[in-house]
């Protein structure tokens, strides 16, 4: 459904905007981010082009806001509450679809380019995400938990907001970094941009980023999954190995 | 040097694996414990997920064992038969231990019991090394010395049905006994990703009667096996085994095992016990500590 969505949402902002409107160009420094030994996190541009169907940039500046989000999770938010003196899990709630991985630039701050049901609608905004509850929990509990998902990632580098860091160069160009933080998951992520004007989305424009694992990582991974047994036994094997290596060296020396 | 840890999801620094595996490894060697009570909390505090750190540090817990193990085997100080009851008994332990994290994880309990599996454990046997330790230090010093409790077994030990006999422990008792023994630090080999030589001891000397001499080597013996058993079960359900992660934490210990068993050599037994038990009482303070106090996250995210 989201896929959908996303694949019709230049159409979505076409019949509103008319025929003589502005097209968007984007792009992404990497198609693809590989995870190696030393990933430790990476940094992606996203940069593109406005075209102007008069090729004239208008008087007054558009803004442009960029999206980059990780694969969905259906997950299982705990809240710790203390119950008879210990912190326990007491709480939880269920959400179908939270991003992994959320990071947007804007060229100004939010809320002054769009109002709040426009930035509902394209989830602009790491409160405006829609993590879709599964659990039945009133409203203001969903909202708790919503802020202290947004939080957690935050500081785990897995949820960005940057306003002001869209760079417009004569008001045609655009570029913007977001960091992507060591703790990503792999799979297809997104780069949405979104051209706006006047509290409006005149053009939106999506690209697709791969972030896989690469040689020895990806191996590893799929050892772990496929070959469960081996990959148990390499593990016993290489600890007996070394601890009977280090021994034999010790009464040596 | 940061390093990506290919199952745990997430970089860390190489250098403050291996050395927190050399700091465990050298408490190890010193005190003839496996360290896995140590290795599970640090690594949980660096931010390493709870499930992968305790999958990998069994596997550190088999890597410091087996030195002493065929030492043990040489001298002749490992009851096989005792050993292989406890295995046996350790291996269904380990799969009532899947169980049960499974059905914690799906409560979203797991991270509170095996906190407060770590207070309960860690703060009585500490406490009750500590108490035994220092009334040894104030006989030695006052020059009288202690009455030697009589070693016999445990009352309900003697209740059970059927008897094999231990030649090398000196006992005459029903296996079922150490098999339960054994179940029971199985499970908690599972759960909490130790070795469980710190339960097993006082267990086998206090509640079998054991002969003194066989058992740090029946205890290893036992210890190397379940670990082996854990480390498989690991892999094999929850996945979570991260061999990185596992090599590093084993260079370092390993290392650190064989500095640890020459200043052990050194020091004076019953004061070594006393530091033993001092590290295991801050490690359970600080695991109360936790449980009391608000903690750093309110929240926490599940995965389905």
């Amino acid at each position: 459904m989201k896929r959908l969505f996303r694949a019709l949402l230049p159409l979505l902002a076409w019949p509103l905007t008319g025929a003589a409107e502005p097209m968007l160009v984007p792009d992404v420094s990497q198609r693809e981010v590989e995870i190696r030994y030393s990933f430790s996190g990476a940094e992606l541009l996203l940069f593109g082009a406005i075209v102007y169907p008069d090729g004239r940039a208008p008087d007054k500046p558009a803004d442009i806001v960029v999206v980059l989000k990780g694969p969905e999770q259906s997950i299982t938010m705990r809240e710790k509450q203390k119950v008879a003196g210990i912190w326990v899990n007491a709480a939880s709630a269920r959400f179908r679809s939270a991003p992994s991985y959320y990071a947007m630039a804007s060229s100004r701050p939010i809320d002054a380019i769009v109002d709040d049901r426009t930035a509902a609608i394209y989830e602009l905004g790491l409160d405006k995400l829609q993590l879709s509850p599964a659990s039945l929990n009133a409203n203001a509990e969903l909202e708790r938990f919503q802020a202290g998902l947004a939080d957690l990632r935050h500081r785990y580098g897995l949820f960005v907001e940057r306003p002001g860091a869209v760079e417009i160069t004569d008001g045609v160009l655009y570029q913007a970094r977001l960091p992507l933080s060591a703790r990503v998951i792999v799979g297809p992520y997104t780069a949405e941009t979104f051209l706006v004007q006047d509290g409006r989305v005149v053009a939106a424009a999506v690209r697709d980023i791969t972030i896989r694992k690469s040689g020895f990582e990806q191996f590893m991974a799929d050892a772990a999954s496929d070959w469960p047994f081996a990959y148990g036994m390499v593990a016993i094997i290489m600890a007996c190995a070394m601890g009977w290596a280090a021994g034999s060296i010790a009464r040596r020396l | 040097m940061d390093l990506y840890l290919p199952i745990a999801n997430l970089s860390v620094n190489a250098l403050v694996i291996i050395g927190l595996g050399g700091v465990v490894g050298l408490l190890s060697g010193m005190f003839g414990v496996g360290g896995g009570f140590l290795t599970t909390p640090l690594l949980i505090f660096y931010g390493i997920p709870p499930t992968v750190a305790a999958a990998s540090a069994a596997s550190q817990v088999t890597g410091a064992s087996v030195s002493g193990v065929f030492t043990h085997m040489a001298r002749g100080t490992v009851d096989v038969r005792m050993g292989g009851v406890l295995v046996g008994g350790g291996v269904v332990g380990a799969g009532i231990g899947v169980l049960l994290f499974r059905l914690l994880q799906a409560l979203g309990q797991i991270d509170t019991v095996i906190a407060i599996l770590y207070v309960v454990l860690l703060g009585s046997i500490g406490g009750l090394m500590a108490k035994e330790s220092i009334e040894t230090l104030i006989a030695a010093r006052t020059g009288r010395a202690r009455t030697a409790r009589k070693r016999r077994h445990h009352p309900l030990v003697a209740a059970l049905p059927m008897r094999w006999r231990f030649y090398r422990s000196g006992l005459y008792i029903s296996p079922l006994a150490p098999l339960l023994l054994g179940m029971m630090t199985g499970i908690l080999t599972m759960l909490l990703g130790v070795g469980g030589g710190f339960i097993m001891v006082p267990a086998m000397i206090y509640l079998l009667g054991m002969g003194t001499q066989v058992v740090v080597g029946t205890s290893l013996f036992q210890i190397l096996f379940v670990t082996m058993a854990t480390t498989m079960i690991h892999a094999m359900t929850t996945k979570a085994v991260d061999l990185v992660l596992a090599l590093l934490l084993l260079v370092g210990s390993v290392i650190g095992a064989q500095v640890g068993t020459r200043i052990s050599m050194k020091m004076r037994p019953e004061n070594l016990r006393v530091i033993l038990a001092l590290i295991v009482l801050v490690v359970a303070f600080r695991m109360a500590l936790g449980l009391g106090w608000r903690p750093d996250e309110i929240y926490s995210v599940q995965v389905q």
